[in-house]
């Protein structure tokens, strides 16, 4: 064994320098990927929004023309809101509640998980279920509203039927409410998973040492279940409320193209090339989620969680 | 905390409640368009069904108005096993660098998170206007130099350069943190006695590592395939001509009003369901051809 181990271990002191190369060139086509399509396109986005712009082309330029546009009168108009703040108050507001309700119902979902199912194939069996539909199309799940929550909708011939409205309620689609009902059905997922995640790292007998220094259901969850599920609390939060902030598509569909929000600003705008502008209203938009992003670390060291 | 034979608490009652409307939350609605999809040929878009019938299928398969609908079937197929194959290719060695130590290791890290996070209407925007500016470029060349070849140049944006692009910034991220979920659970003894009996790194990583994970790297298949297949946002602005099957899907929400959307949405589903059951069945077979060899 010594005569068979001895040339390997020379070999693997000797390779060992060249492994480290070997390191770069295995992450160099992932890292050139993002460099390409990630780094460059943010720092090109930067870039535009200080650019000036006529009808036919893009001036590489210093100008703040463009952010001035964005915030057009914003200031003077204090305080009535103009229409770059309504728009972002507006989608604030569709954050916070898509936040609040994927949280709650994210939490009970990934609770019942952890410390109720029993076995651990029953365990991810029912988690296989709640991961189905996030691998199926997001626009076919929006469209699938459609006939329940439409005028003739099944719910509104349910709400007629036994007589809990005479006319058929006209807020169930293409409205706010629609639009929150959509982030929670498509996102709720985002938030479990991580929480989940968390949950199974608990350790057991944290719990019952609580039960047995004679804490109430409540208070074990409170004092002990939710802080240890901080990371996977805040991870979840992250993903819901940065996939809001920039979302088109949802408010787009559920709402009817009628709702506006900062996503949908900057598709339009980019629809009819006012590039610069849209770059502007990109790099305000990329702050703000920065900023929550930032706000949200503050309460838990990631990177230590994963 | 709860054994099996210990009596379930009231708590346990309303999770599952609980538990049971969630999942006809994410369920009832697609069964709905499902079951819809077969209406009579006079049926209208909700319910009651007016007969049952495959006729929205067949109108389907003709084509939905203007849009050449199985094109974009065709694409996005196409799109999503590049982007697959690629999300493995490219992320399995990146997490195999991960494991060993090299500079810039938690930039790159960071980078990556950060792509998930970023939204995709800003990586889109950036995306699209890079392209701009190299088709401006070469549109410019083309003119100052009058070269042939850059004649009728039109954009170098498309589906295998930008749209390509766009869509592994959003799938190569989730195939990294599989991967990194992998590693931080793999027993590095199989490999070091791999190593012991004198196996190359190469032969380590073909015969002991890939075999190993291999259910995982059916699962880093999986997100780049169906993440693809329903990429919207980051795809928006960063496509060419021709569009993918759910940004022509996105434009006919607006402008079909027949069951024949429902129809279009039962096969998208069933597409990915087929993709879902392959992948998971493959994971079960790797499983067991595993536990056999290992038995």
């Amino acid at each position: 064994m010594d005569g068979g181990g001895a040339p390997v271990m020379v070999d693997a002191v000797r390779a060992a320098p060249r492994r480290s190369w070997g390191a770069y060139w295995q992450a160099a086509p992932f890292a050139i990927v993002f460099l390409l399509f990630f780094i460059v396109p943010l720092c090109l986005t930067v870039a535009v929004s200080f650019w000036h712009y006529d009808e036919y082309s893009l001036q590489p330029a210093f100008t703040l023309e463009n952010y001035e546009e964005v915030f057009d009168g914003c200031i003077a108009k204090l305080p009535s809101l103009c229409v770059t703040f309504a728009t972002y108050l507006s989608t604030l507001r569709f954050a916070l509640m898509a936040w609040v309700c994927t949280l709650v119902l994210g939490f009970g979902i990934a609770y019942f998980l952890a410390f109720h199912v029993r076995t651990v194939p029953m365990q991810m069996a029912l988690f296989l279920i709640c991961t189905v539909p996030f691998w199926t199309s997001n626009i076919i799940r929006m469209v699938a509203w459609v006939p329940l929550l439409g005028r003739n909708g099944l719910v509104n011939q349910g709400l007629q039927a036994v007589g809990a409205t005479s006319a058929p309620l006209d807020w169930l689609l293409y409205s706010e409410f629609s639009v929150v009902l959509a982030f929670v059905h498509l996102y709720t997922l985002f938030m479990m998973v991580p929480i989940f995640n968390s949950m199974a790292r608990i350790d057991r007998s944290l719990i019952e040492a609580a039960r047995d220094a004679g804490a109430s259901g409540w208070q074990t969850l409170w004092s002990v279940v939710i802080p240890l599920c901080k990371p996977g609390i805040v991870i979840g939060s992250i993903f819901v409320l940065t996939i809001v902030m920039g979302d088109f598509v949802t408010v787009g569909i559920m709402g009817g193209q009628q709702i506006a929000s900062i996503g949908k600003v900057i598709q339009v705008q980019m629809s009819y090339l006012q590039f610069p502008i849209a770059a502007a209203n990109a790099v305000v938009l990329l702050g703000i989620v920065l900023l929550m992003i930032w706000a949200l670390t503050r309460l838990v060291d990631i990177r230590r969680e994963l | 905390m709860n054994r099996v034979g210990e009596r379930r608490p009231a708590a346990f009652w309303w999770l599952a409640a609980l538990f049971a409307a969630f999942v006809l939350f994410l369920y009832g609605p697609i069964l709905a368009i499902v079951v819809l999809s077969f209406q009579g040929p006079s049926g209208g878009l909700t319910f009651p069904m007016n007969g049952v019938s495959t006729f929205w299928f067949s109108k389907l398969w003709q084509g939905v108005g203007v849009v050449d609908i199985w094109a974009a079937f065709g694409r996005s197929l196409r799109l999503g096993a590049v982007v697959m194959v690629l999300t493995v290719l490219l992320a399995l060695p990146a997490g195999l660098a991960f494991r060993k130590r090299f500079r810039g290791q938690s930039a790159l890290f960071l980078v990556a998170v950060a792509s998930l996070i970023v939204p995709s209407i800003v990586v889109s925007l950036g995306i699209g206007l890079g392209f701009r500016i190299v088709d401006d470029a070469v549109k410019g060349l083309a003119e100052a130099t009058g070269w042939g070849f850059l004649r009728g140049y039109e954009t170098a944006a498309g589906l295998y350069s930008s749209a390509l692009g766009a869509h592994l910034t959003w799938t190569l991220p989730f195939g990294l943190l599989i991967l990194f979920a992998v590693f931080n659970r793999f027993n590095p003894a199989y490999e070091e006695a791999a190593r012991d009996l004198g196996a190359s790194p190469w032969r380590t990583l073909r015969h002991v590592v890939l075999p190993i994970i291999a259910p995982s790297l059916v699962g880093v298949a999986l997100f780049g395939f169906t993440l693809s297949w329903d990429e919207v946002a980051r795809t928006s602005q960063a496509i060419g001509g021709r569009n993918t099957l759910p940004l022509e899907l996105q434009g006919l929400t607006t402008t079909v009003t027949t069951p024949e959307i429902y129809a279009l949405g039962t096969v998208t589903t069933g597409m990915s369901l087929v993709v879902i059951a392959i992948a998971i069945g493959g994971v079960v077979v790797l499983r067991r051809r595993r536990a056999a060899a290992g038995g």
